[in-house]
C-alpha cells in the first residue's frame, strides 16, 4: 500500500503561533510512543475531507519540529497559504483538539551529515520547521553549528523564544521589514573547511544559497536544502492509466497523485514533494505537454517527456497515457 | 514451538553443528527454480508462515547458543572483527534497540526488556544475561552498544550511514562471513563494498538496489536470500584467515561431498534505523549438508541440476571451482530427471 503502516493520530493540542502558523501536537490514539526519528524528517499528514459534496483526500507533508528524544507527542507548524488546494485550510479550519488524523512513519530527506565539521544553518519563515528538530540533534554535541534565520517581520518570527532560550547567540535573526538581508556570499565565504551548509524556505532563498555556494567551490556534498513543492494548481486535465484500463479527469485544485488515488490505483510515494523521485511514473504516450515542477528529474529527463512525477507534475493537452 | 538449543555443537575444529529434521526442513533454500542467475529479489520483511525462518523479525533456531559462542571465540582472537567509527554511535543505540525491542517481543520465554524511561533491563536466559542500563549511555554497557548486542544476536549486522545519495558501510560485527572483510571494507560506499561481484555490476543490480536502499522506509524492512558453499560446517570463512579453511577445497570427492561440502544461504534483511537515519544490513547464515538436504527428495533434484548449470563466472566468484563437480556427481544418483514442483517448499 502506497502509504504504509499508517499511525492513527489525535490532535492534542493548537496553537495560533504568528499570524500566518498554526502550531499542532499530536499522539498517539490509545497513548504509547510514536517511532523515533532523526531531525530533518517529515511525515505525511492524511486528511480526509469532503469538496463538493465528495470525499476529497489530501496528503500533506511536514517536518517534524518537536526534540526527536521526545516521543510521547510529534509536533509539527502549519502556514496557511493563501492559494491552498485544501490541505492547509483543512489544516486550520477543520481541525480542532481531539480530531483523529492518520500519519505516515516519519521519512528523512533533509539529514545532518555526520561527518561535517560544522553545520550552518539557513532558515527563511515556515523552512525554520525542519531545524528545529536537527538543531535538538545538533545541541549539546562536540561539532560546532550555528542557525541564520530569516523572517518578514518580528511577528512572523515563530518559535524566536524557544530558540533563543535554547540556543541563545548561536541564533542571528534578519527581519525584511527592517532591511535585514543574509549576506551569502559573506556567510559562505568566511565558513571553515568541512561545513556542511542547509538551507530551507523559500525558492528564491534556496537558489542563492546553492548558487553562492557552488561558486565559491563548496562542494554539492556540503549543499543541503529542502523544499517540499505544493503540487500547484492548474487546468484540469485527462490521463489516462494503460494497465488499470482507467480514465482519470484530473481537477484544478487536484494533484495527479490525489487523482490517480482517487480512481483506486496505488502509486508508491514518500515526499508528496517532488523531491524523493519515488513516485516516478513511465509516460507512455503524450498528446500536448508535461508540466513538471518537481526538483528530481533533471532538465534534460524533463526534456524528454517519458517520465513523470505525478505528485508535484501536471500536464496540458489532449491526452496523456501512463504506465500505471 | 519451543526450541531446544544445543550450546555445544562446534563450526570449527571437530565440526560437530548438525541439523535437526525439524532445521532441515526449515532450511530456506533460496532456489525456487532449476536454475539461478542473479536478481534484485528484494521483498518485504514480512512475517512468514509459523515455524518458518521468517516468522520473526529475527530469527532465533537450535543453533543460537552455539553461534554466540563462536562468535566470542572470533572477537577473543581478532576484536577488529567489530568495528564502528566515531559519527556511528547514533546507529549503534537504534541497532541495539532494533534488536532488544525483536527478541524480547516475538520470543518472550527467552528474551525481555523493561524500559523506564532511559533505564533499561535486559535479560537474556539462553546466554544468562541479566544487564540494567541507560539507554544512550555507553558507560553503563561492558562494550560499545552494536558490539554488546550482537554478541548475542545470531548473523553478522553492518550498519551504513546514508549522505551523499550513498551508503557508507561504517560499523559492523562479521565473524559469519562468506569470504569478505569489514576491516577491509569499512568506510566503503555501496558499489565500492560490492566491487569484486561479477556480472551484476553489468546488470545494474547495484545501481537499482542503492536507489531503492535510498529510500527504504521506517517500519518497512525488506529481505533478500543469498547463497554460496562452504566446506565443513564453518561458519568464519574470513579471507584473513584463508590458509585455514581454503586447502579444504582441495579434500572434497565424489565419495565424501555429501558430508563435507555445505550449502551456505543468507538471510539478508534491511531495516531504516529511526535516529540516525542510517540502514542496518543483516546477514544471517544458514548452513546445511548436501548430505542433509539430500533428504528431501526434491531439495537434491533441484540443487543438482542449479549447480550442474551455473554460470561460469559464478561458479568462480562464489569459489566453488574446485568442488563443484565433486558435489555434482555427488548429487546425480539422487536426480532421476523427474521434474520438481515450482518454488523451495520440500513438498
Amino acid at each position: 500500500m502506497s502509504d504504509g503502516q499508517t499511525i492513527a493520530v489525535e490532535v492534542t493540542g493548537i496553537e495560533q503561533i504568528t499570524p500566518l502558523i498554526k502550531h499542532f501536537t499530536l499522539a498517539r490514539i490509545g497513548g504509547g510512543a510514536l517511532p523515533a526519528f532523526s531531525g530533518g524528517s517529515h511525515i505525511v499528514v492524511v486528511m480526509r475531507g469532503e469538496a463538493g459534496g465528495s470525499p476529497r483526500v489530501h496528503r500533506n507533508p511536514y517536518s517534524l519540529l518537536s526534540p526527536p528524544y521526545e516521543l510521547d507527542t510529534y509536533q509539527i507548524a502549519v502556514r496557511r497559504m493563501e492559494e491552498s488546494r485544501g490541505g492547509s485550510h483543512f489544516m486550520h479550519d477543520r481541525l480542532q483538539v481531539g480530531s483523529g488524523l492518520e500519519i505516515a512513519h516519519p521519512v528523512n530527506l533533509f539529514a545532518l551529515d555526520k561527518i561535517a565539521r560544522k553545520h550552518l544553518l539557513i532558515a527563511g519563515g515556515i523552512g525554520i520547521t525542519p531545524i528545529l528538530a536537527q538543531l535538538e540533534d545538533l545541541h549539546g554535541g562536540a561539532i560546532p553549528y550555528e542557525l541564520h534565520y530569516s523572517v518578514r517581520a518580528p511577528e512572523h518570527a515563530a518559535f524566536l523564544a524557544r530558540l533563543r532560550a535554547r540556543e541563545g547567540d548561536r541564533v542571528r535573526m534578519y527581519y525584511d521589514c527592517d532591511g535585514q538581508l543574509i549576506d551569502f556570499e559573506g556567510l559562505l565565504a568566511k565558513q571553515p573547511l568541512g561545513t556542511h551548509v542547509y538551507v530551507c524556505g523559500p525558492a528564491g532563498m534556496i537558489n542563492r544559497v546553492i548558487d553562492t555556494a557552488r561558486a565559491g567551490g563548496w562542494s554539492n556534498s556540503h549543499i543541503h536544502w529542502e523544499q517540499f513543492s505544493a503540487p500547484p494548481v492548474g487546468d484540469a486535465f485527462e490521463v489516462y492509466l494503460a494497465r488499470a484500463r482507467k480514465s482519470v479527469h484530473v481537477l484544478p485544485e487536484q494533484s495527479l497523485l490525489e487523482a490517480i488515488e482517487s480512481a483506486g490505483v496505488e502509486v508508491p510515494y514518500l515526499c508528496r514533494g517532488g523531491v524523493c523521485g519515488f513516485c516516478q511514473t513511465r509516460v507512455l504516450e503524450v498528446d500536448g505537454e508535461l508540466l513538471h515542477h518537481d526538483h528530481f528529474l533533471s532538465d534534460a529527463d524533463k526534456a524528454k517527456c517519458n517520465t513523470i512525477m505525478p505528485c508535484v507534475s501536471r500536464a496540458r493537452g489532449k491526452q496523456v497515457v501512463l504506465d500505471l | 514451538m519451543s526450541t531446544v538449543f544445543k550450546p555445544d555443537e562446534s563450526f570449527r575444529d571437530d565440526f560437530t553443528f548438525r541439523n535437526s529434521p525439524q532445521a532441515i526442513r526449515r532450511f530456506p533454500l533460496p532456489f525456487p527454480e532449476d536454475e539461478y542467475m542473479y536478481s534484485v529479489n528484494i521483498e518485504p520483511h514480512l512475517p512468514g508462515p509459523p515455524g518458518s525462518v521468517t516468522e520473526f523479525a529475527i530469527d532465533i533456531d537450535e543453533h543460537y547458543v552455539a553461534e554466540c559462542k563462536e562468535r566470542a571465540i572470533v572477537l577473543a582472537g581478532e576484536p577488529l572483527r567489530f568495528q564502528a567509527l566515531p559519527h556511528m554511535l547514533s546507529a549503534q543505540w537504534d541497532c541495539l534497540e532494533l534488536i532488544m525491542e525483536s527478541l524480547a517481543r516475538d520470543y518472550p520465554a527467552h528474551f525481555s526488556l523493561a524500559k523506564q524511561g532511559n533505564r533499561w533491563h535486559w535479560i537474556n536466559r539462553p546466554l544468562q544475561i541479566d544487564q540494567s542500563f541507560t539507554f544512550g549511555d555507553v558507560a553503563t554497557l561492558p562494550q560499545p552498544p552494536l558490539e554488546y548486542i550482537t554478541r548475542q544476536t545470531p548473523g553478522d549486522w553492518v550498519v551504513m550511514d546514508q549522505r551523499d545519495g550513498d551508503l557508507w558501510a561504517e560499523a559492523g560485527m562479521v565473524t559469519t562471513q562468506a569470504d569478505w572483510s569489514l576491516d577491509f571494507d569499512v568506510g566503503m560506499r555501496f558499489n565500492e563494498w560490492h566491487g569484486p561481484v561479477p556480472l551484476a555490476h553489468e546488470l545494474h543490480v547495484f545501481d537499482r538496489a542503492l536507489k531503492f536502499l535510498l529510500n527504504l522506509r521506517l517500519g518497512a524492512p525488506v529481505r533478500r536470500l543469498n547463497w554460496t558453499m562452504t566446506i565443513n560446517p564453518r561458519l568464519d570463512t574470513a579471507p584473513e584467515n584463508y590458509p585455514k579453511w581454503g586447502p579444504d577445497r582441495t579434500k572434497v570427492t565424489a565419495q565424501n561431498a555429501g558430508e563435507l561440502a555445505h550449502l551456505r544461504v543468507e538471510l539478508q534483511a534491511l531495516w531504516r534505523l529511526p535516529r540516525s537515519n542510517g540502514i542496518v544490513f543483516s546477514i544471517r547464515c544458514y548452513l546445511i549438508a548436501v548430505q542433509e538436504l539430500a533428504t528431501i527428495p526434491k531439495w537434491a533434484r533441484r540443487v543438482h541440476r542449479v549447480l550442474k548449470n551455473l554460470h561460469p563466472a559464478l561458479v568462480d566468484y562464489k569459489g566453488l571451482t574446485r568442488y563443484r563437480d565433486a558435489v555434482v556427481e555427488w548429487l546425480a544418483p539422487h536426480d532421476d530427471g523427474s521434474p520438481t514442483t515450482s518454488g523451495t517448499a520440500p513438498e
